[in-house]
This record gives C-alpha cells, structure tokens and sequence, in this order.
C-alpha cells in the first residue's frame, strides 16, 4: 500500500527571501499610516529587514541546500549573490530618502518595492529551476517598472518606468519563449536535469530547439544585464528614473542578470560551452566598445554612468566568456565591487543635483574639488576604481575577469578589454577635470549631507578601498562561491 | 627577514607625511610646506644608510618578502629589495624630493595641502616601483605614480594644463594596461607560483612568445621614457607642469621607462631584445638628433629644456641596448646625471618664470648684468647638460658612446655623437641669448638675483654635478656587479641570436671593469 508522502518543506534556503517578503507587506500596510515627512522610518523598517535577512545569510556559507522539490537551492553562489543584493537595497536605502525628499515625491511604497525587487533578485540567484528563475526574474522586474517611474511629476521618469516595461516585457517574451524550447528539448526545466539529460542524449544536443532556446535566453538575459546589442533601454531609464533607483538597477538587478545568466550557462549548457563562449565574447567586445565609445560623449552625468554601466557587464562578460575559475572569481568580485563603487558615485550625484533632476551634467561638477573637498575626494575614489586604477577594488576585479580570459586563450578579447578600459579613463577623468581643474561657474549651493548618506558614501569608500589593498579575504570568498 | 625593514620604512614614510597633513589647518600653509619638507628629508636620511650598507655584488639587498594576496592560481608577495641597478635611482628619487618641495615654496599659493599631498603620494609610488621585484606589486606603484601626477599638471599647471594632463594620464595607461596583459600571459606561461620577476628571469619562452610580450612592455616603458615616436606627451606636460612637477617628471618619473627596459624588459625577454636592438637603437638616435633639431628652434625655454630632455633619454636608450659594460653603466650614469641637471635646468626655468611670468627667450637678454649669482649657477648647469668634460654629464655620455661603439651598434654611437655637438648649440645659444646682451627690457632690469633660498635649492645639486662629473667610481661600483650579471644573464639567454649570425660579431666583454676615464 503506498501512502502519498508529503516532503519535509525545508525552509532555510529561501529564509532570506522570506524574511524580505515579510517586511516588505507589513511596510505596506504600515505606510498607510505613516504621513509622508515621515517615510524615512519606513527606511529604517527595511534596513532592520535586510540586516536580519543578512544575518540568515552567514550561517550557510559551505553548505549546499536543496529545497522545494530541487527548485531554490542554497550555495555558496547564490549566498554570495544575496549578500551583493542585500548591500544594493541596503545602501539604495541610505541614500533614497533624501532625494526623494527633494523631489517632493515621498511615497512610502518605494520600501517594500525595493524589498520586493531584492526578493526577486535573490530568486534569480538561487533558483535551480528555469520556473524559479523566471519567478525571481518577474518579481524583480514588476517592482523595477514601477521604481522606474515613480517620480510622477517627471516625465522622464515617467518615460523611463514605461520603456522599461515595454522593452523589459518584450525581453521576458525571448526569455520565456527561450525557456519552452529547452523544456521542449529536454522534458525538464530543472538545470541540473537539463545537463543530464543533454549529457546522456546527444541527439538532444542537436535538436535545434535546445540551441535555439539557449539562444533565446541569452538574449533575455542579455536584456537585463543591459549587453550590446540588447542595451537600448539602458541609457533613457538610468537617466530618466529616480537617481537612488538609477544605482540601484545599475548594480543589483546586473548582478542578478548574471547571477541567473552564469546558472544557466555553466551548469544547464555545458554541452554548448563553445557554443556559448563564441556567442559571449561578441557580446562582450560589443557591450565594451559600445558602452565605453557612447560614454565619451555624454554630458549628464546619469547617462554617461548609464553608457559606463554598458560597458562594466561587458568587463564582466569578458570573464564569463573565459567561463573558468577565474574568471567568474572575477565576475562575483567584480559585481561586488561595482556595487561599491557605482553607488558611492551615485550618492555623490545625488549631493550635487537639485530638485527636478537638475544639475546633473558634468559640467555642474565645476569648482566641486575646492568647495567640498571630501565627498570630492570619495567621487575621485570611485571615479577611479570605475576606471580600474589600482589600488582600488576596481582594479583587483578587471585583473582577475581579465587574466581569467587569458588563461583561457582569449588573449585578444583581454587586449580588446584593456583598450576599452583606456578609452574609458577618458571620460572618467573628464568628470575629475571639472571637479578639480576648473573653477565654477555658479556657486555651489549648501548641500545637505544627511547621516544616512553619510555613511552610505563611507561604505562605498571602504568598500572599494580595502579589498583595493588587501582583497585576499573577498577573492577568498568569491572563489569558493564559483559554480565550477 | 628579521632586520629592520629599511625599505618599506622609506617608502611608506610619505604616505605617514600624507597622513599628517590631513590634520594640518587648511590655512596654515607654511606649517604644511615645512611638514612636506621634513617628510621628505627624513625619507632621505633613511634612504641613506641604503647605501653606506650597501655590498657592491651583485645580490638582492634588505630583501622583503611578505605573502600579500594567495587567491585562485595567483600568488602576490610584498617582494622588495635593491639592488646596483635600482639603488642609485632610489638615492635620486629621495634627494629630489625635498629639492622639489623646496622649489615650490613661493611658487605654489593655493591648495598648497593638496599640492603637499600629491608630492609624497607621487614619492611613494616612485620608491615602491623602484624597489618591487613583484611584477603585480610594481604594477600597482607603477599606476599609483600617475594619479598624483596627473593632478599635479592638471590643478597647478599653466594655461593648457587640462589637455597636458589628460594627454599623460592617457598615454601612459594605453601602455601599461597592455603590459598588464602581458604580465598576466607571463604569469600563466611560468605555471603556479608567485609574481617573483626572478622567478620569470629563468623562464625560457619561445621567441615568438618573445617578440609580444617584449613589444607589450616595451611600449609601456616606450611610452615613458619617453622615445621618439612617443614623446609627443612630454613637451605638454613638461610646459603646463608646475615646476616642482617638471623637476620629478624629468628627474625620476621618465627613468622608469628606462629603469623598466632594464629591469624587466631586456632580461625577461632576451630574444627579443636581440631581434628588437637595432629598431631601438635607430629610435634611439632619431631621438637624439631629432629632438636636439626641434629644441634649437624653441622660443620657449622650459620647451627647449623638454626636448633636451628627450635627446637625454636617447643616449640612455642607446647605451642600454648596447648591452655591454660601459654602455649599461654608462646609461645607468646618464639616467642619474640627467635626474640631476635636467633638474636644475627645470628649476632654473623656474626661478626666472616666478619672477617675470613669461619664459620666452626673446623676452629676456642681458641677465648675466643684473643676477651674476643666477648666471654662474645656470652656466655650471647648462655645461654639465652639454656634457662638458669634468661634469656629470659628460662621463654618462662618453661611456655611453664609448659602449655602443664597442658594440653592434657602432654607427649609431657615430650619428649619435652629432648629438653632443648639437646640444652645445641649442643649450649654449639659449644661453647666450638669454644672459648675454644687452640688458634692454626695462622689466629685467629691476629683477632680483637668486635669494638663499634658490640658492640652497640648487647648491647640492652643484656639489653632485662636479662629484659624480670628477669621481664617479662609487657610482658605478655599486652598479656593476649587478649590471654584470644582468649581461650575462641576457646573453646567455639569447638563443635566437646564437642561431642567426650577427653582422657585425658582438665583441667580447672587456674582462676589466671600466677604465677610469675621465683625465
């Protein structure tokens, strides 16, 4: 006689994300009472949310958890992938409550949205299914739409939410279509099956429908960690949405693109490397040299960040085509360190701007070294670790996606990568001319430095510092936290 | 490694300087002159006994080594050391400095914490790329070196200070970022193991392997030098350059390239240094006489001394890919001798621009009248730029000559004798035109001669113009050993050479160490 057994539900490898989950419903319900001079405690409440949901993290690092019939597993990867998430929304907090303050648009749901948006992050990282991911990756991006737009009174900010949709929504279409091809392949959406089973058939190998599905979801997931020729949408969304949304979207959902992205790569297509490695190192040559020839020519600051960003995943796609220890050692450093430095650099944006979006070109940046010599000095810092100069984690990062290239044969994608990161130096330098070799125009308005920018800038500082100077302990981290 | 680590305390000494000054009061800027100041000498008192403790063989001295990041296959220690090819411009980079802040004293009115700051920033990168055997290490201090420069021309620079500096900073990183690729090919090509350049000096890589990396690095240290087609940076950086900045570019930063010929890419790469001699050597000598053509027709001094420059290097380039005895050491001597009056040549151009703001030769005339104490010290100066005998310059240069004849390159050393005759003409008709004749412009006739405080500036550099132009053996006894080895270690390696015959043969190494020549 068999009884139908019910699995023990285990729970641990998803606490993060339920923990996030909570906080983020009681913030809805609470924001309803909390009048709108008082958002910030709604900060606070997510602050207290993310630190405790970090505290869950540590406990699991070394260990391997599989839950909900193999869909959500919880790695080392995905653990160091919550962690960069986490920090993302952590200092994406410290910094929004000022500007939107400014904006005078205070809306209290921007919490549990960016809490939401985490929770669909950390799915990505550590869904083992094509259907968690999807989930993770819809969770994100919905939260994402609206975080986009949330600036009502701006219509750029109302275009950005709406491009972003549209765009995002036809990306998730290739993604999804990518995903039903496979399943059609293979019979299965787990990955690790999806392996398997190409491993044990080799017909499935040939099956143009398993090529072409890993073709569609690479092009998804090229949508969302913004990779030429699938960048479009990056440069009218980073500079039309909310700064603080900006900064965020550049460092956490990339990542999280990534995270999914190297998943499904390494683990579900081993079958199809050369395949895949072909395909990523044209990416990466077009997401670097678009990113970076584009960047040169922006003014407003926003959007010459946006162009970098482009440029940034294609740094971290170099390290992907290498597709071997290094270079994703170089991948999840890298993200943890652009994290640090992309929004070190937009709390910095933030100070300058004013209401309505205002000051934002690179121009506004005059006489900034002589006035506010500090914050000046922390932008040069990560001006500087953007552009890869040592001793900052930028350079650590560039060094480590760039010899895992080498090593793996890819000398001239390593040389076409260098060349990109000197073109850069141009633009980056540009901002520091105006900030340190030109006098000001106007003069410079008292900017606010609230505490909870404060320390938000002295996170990124160290954070793009230390592991500058001595970076064994993170690349130590980073590299037992590779798939391979 | 349980003696006093000399090497680090020297180099770090100047970031502890940079630290202090963050306290200093924003506008208290002599406190922060005199702070930089003493930073820099006591680094120099420290630097001292480096070389009163220093054995002249051919070994790694006040060896360090410290494992500083063990991750993934790589393995960085914290490798420094000195020896007889890096110990003399260890000297040079610590007595430069404070003559540099010195420099500055009245030059430099605003941000004079910040200027202090970017000084000893700049020392330290310097020091530590001098002293590090770990190639990752050197990388670092290598692309340190360029971010306080790079502020340094662009905040206290002259009227096109913007584009001089972003020139700089972008050159030199197109060059080392492929050399960093370069660098991390040689570290898989070695295998597991640490960033150790010994451990990379007895790789045998295959030529063609070579020729790459050789061109990789070489464009790096190229670019630094800087050597003709390469120099366009460095008449925009030297003129926008303030003049403590001009004194370091001229004096230690351009000896890097020369400095990263000998130390990495010649000994690492000993084929194709073979296969690349004779393009460096004609580089070399367009340099030379190139440079010395385009300083004649100069209107402005500090450009004229800026092509001089480029000339200088020349010859040091010319006897380094001689690869004998009296070529390297006689490079080695002229990377020194240049650091030294190059210098005083910047710091000259200096004095007279702090006090007529102009530096254009047909603006003055007839100094020699009016500031004698002036006109002494620049002609000494201009004479050992020239290479007069019984100034530094001049034992640099013979020995370079006197190698490279000696050598394969004998017709180059034969073009590049030209040189010397033309930069007699250029330095001495600057002169002329300068300090002789009449003393017509009224704004020259009221101008004050040197005070104490120039002089003191200038009076060790005198001192060491006429030393190291009488008695240079110390010098170059604390060279040779390790410039020796250094020979045979190349030649030894150059299996490509021994295959295909060379034209000229190379004449054996003279069994003597250097003849004192200079009667």
């Amino acid at each position: 006689m068999e009884t139908i057994a019910i699995p023990a539900i285990n729970f641990a490898p998803i606490m993060p994300e339920i923990i996030l989950s909570i906080f983020a419903m009681v913030l809805l319900l609470v924001n309803v009472f909390v009048p709108s001079e008082h958002k910030a405690y709604l900060g606070y409440l997510s602050l207290i949310g993310i630190v405790i949901a970090g505290f869950t993290l540590m406990g699991g690092w070394g260990t391997t958890l599989s839950a909900f019939n193999d869909s959500v597993v919880q790695d080392n990867f995905s653990l160091f992938f919550k962690g960069i998430f986490l920090l993302t929304a952590g200092m994406t907090i410290l910094i929004s409550d000022q500007y939107f303050k400014r904006e005078e648009c205070n809306l209290g749901e921007l919490y549990p949205l960016l809490l939401f948006a985490t929770v669909g992050m950390m799915l990505m990282a550590s869904g083992t299914d094509l259907m968690t991911i999807f989930l993770g990756l819809e969770v994100l991006s919905v939260s994402l739409y609206v975080l986009a737009g949330l600036n009502r009174a701006n219509i750029k900010s109302n275009e950005a939410g709406l491009k972003y949709f549209l765009l995002g929504a036809f990306s998730t279409g290739f993604l999804l279509y990518g995903m039903a091809l496979t399943y059609g392949a293979t019979g299965t959406t787990r990955i690790a099956k999806i392996a398997e089973i190409a491993a044990q058939n080799s017909a499935v190998v040939q099956n143009p429908l398993f090529v072409i599905g890993m073709l569609l979801m690479a092009v998804g997931f090229s949508f969302k960690i913004a990779a030429a020729p699938f960048h479009m949408w990056t440069p009218d969304v980073y500079e039309g949405a909310p700064t603080p949304m900006t900064a965020f979207m550049s460092a956490g959902p990339k990542a999280a693109g990534f995270a999914a992205f190297m998943r499904v790569a390494l683990i579900a297509f081993p079958a199809l490397k050369t395949d895949w490695s072909d395909l990523l190192w044209v990416l990466a040559v077009l997401t670097m040299t678009v990113g970076n020839l584009i960047a040169l020519n922006q003014d407003n600051i926003k959007r010459m960040l946006a162009y970098s960003s482009i440029a940034h995943a294609g740094y971290a796609l170099v390290g992907f085509t290498a597709g071997n220890p290094e270079g994703t050692t170089g991948i999840l450093f890298y993200m943890l360190s652009y994290a640090f430095m992309n929004i070190g650099a937009f709390a910095i944006i933030i100070l300058v701007g004013k209401k309505g979006e205002a000051n934002n070109n690179v121009m506004d940046y005059a006489g900034f070294g002589t006035k506010h010599p500090v914050l000046a000095l922390a932008m040069a810092i990560f001006l500087f670790s953007l552009a890869g100069m040592p001793p900052t984690a930028g350079f650590i990062g560039k060094f480590y996606l760039f010899s895992g290239a080498i090593k793996a044969g890819y000398i001239w994608l390593a040389i076409i990568g260098v060349l990109n990161s000197a073109a850069s130096v141009y633009y980056y330098l540009r901002v520091l001319v105006y900030m340190y070799m030109k006098d000001p125009v106007e003069e410079f308005d008292w900017m606010k430095l609230t505490p909870a920018v404060a320390i938000c800038i002295i996170i990124a500082v160290v954070g793009v510092l230390l592991p500058g100077v001595v970076p064994a302990f993170l690349l130590d981290l980073a590299q037992q936290a590779t798939l391979l | 490694m349980s003696q006093f680590p000399l090497i680090s305390v020297m180099t770090f000494l100047p970031l502890l300087g940079v630290v202090l000054l963050f306290f200093v009061p924003k506008q208290s800027h002599s406190a922060q002159r005199g702070l930089a100041l003493l930073v820099s000498l006591v680094t120099f008192f420290v630097s001292l006994p480096l070389v009163t403790g220093f054995q002249s063989n051919a070994e790694f001295q006040y060896v360090e080594k410290v494992p500083w990041i063990a991750a993934g296959p790589f393995q960085m220690n914290y490798h420094v050391a000195i020896d007889g090819i890096s110990i003399w411009l260890v000297i040079l980079t610590t007595f430069i400095m404070p003559i540099a802040i010195l420099s500055t004293w009245t030059a430099v009115e605003n941000k004079v914490k910040e200027y202090m700051i970017c000084l000893l920033l700049l020392e330290v990168g310097m020091l530590g790329a001098f002293v590090s055997l770990d190639l990752f290490l050197f990388y670092i201090f290598w692309e340190v070196m360029l971010i306080p420069m790079y502020f340094i021309i662009g905040i206290w620079g002259g009227k096109n200070k913007i584009y001089a500096a972003v020139k700089f900073f972008i050159y030199t990183m197109v060059g080392s970022l492929l050399m960093l690729v370069a660098l991390i090919v040689l570290y898989f090509k070695a295998g597991a193991g640490d960033f150790s350049v010994l451990r990379f000096y007895e790789l045998a890589l295959d030529p063609a392997t070579q020729t790459w990396m050789f061109l990789a690095f070489a464009l790096a240290f190229a670019i630094k030098v800087p050597m003709f087609p390469l120099h366009t940076w460095l008449p925009d950086a030297h003129t926008e350059a303030p003049t403590a900045g001009s004194v370091i570019l001229a004096a230690v930063l351009l000896k890097m390239g020369t400095y990263g010929f000998v130390r990495f890419a010649m000994p690492l790469f000993p084929d194709a240094t073979a296969q690349f001699t004779p393009l460096f050597a004609v580089l070399s000598v367009i340099g030379i006489v190139y440079a010395a053509l385009v300083a004649m027709v100069q209107e402005d001094v500090k450009k004229l001394v800026a092509y001089s420059s480029v000339a200088h290097l020349g010859y040091v380039m010319l006897g380094v890919f001689a690869l004998n005895q009296q070529g390297l050491s006689g490079g080695m001597l002229q990377m020194l001798n240049h650091g030294v009056s190059t210098g005083a040549l910047f710091l000259i151009v200096g004095f007279i621009y702090e006090r007529r703001h102009t530096r254009l030769i047909t603006d003055f005339g007839g100094l020699a009248k009016q500031m004698p104490v002036f006109a002494t010290i620049f002609m000494i100066v201009t004479l050992s730029s020239i290479g007069l005998p019984g100034t530094n310059g001049f034992v640099g240069e013979f020995l370079i000559l006197l190698g490279s004849y000696e050598s394969e390159l004998r017709w180059y050393a034969v073009i590049g004798t030209s040189g010397v005759i033309l930069a007699a003409v250029y330095m001495l008709w600057m002169f002329q035109r300068v300090m002789f004749g009449e003393l017509n412009n009224p704004k020259n006739q009221t101008l004050p001669d040197l005070n104490a405080r120039e002089v003191v500036i200038m009076l060790p550099l005198l001192v060491l113009i006429f030393v190291m132009g009488v008695y240079p053996t110390p010098f170059i006894d604390k060279m040779n050993p390790s410039l020796e080895k250094l020979i045979v270690h190349v030649k030894s390696k150059q299996t490509a050479k021994a295959q295909i015959p060379q034209i000229p043969a190379p004449q054996a190494l003279p069994a003597a160490v250097l003849p004192v020549e200079h009667k």
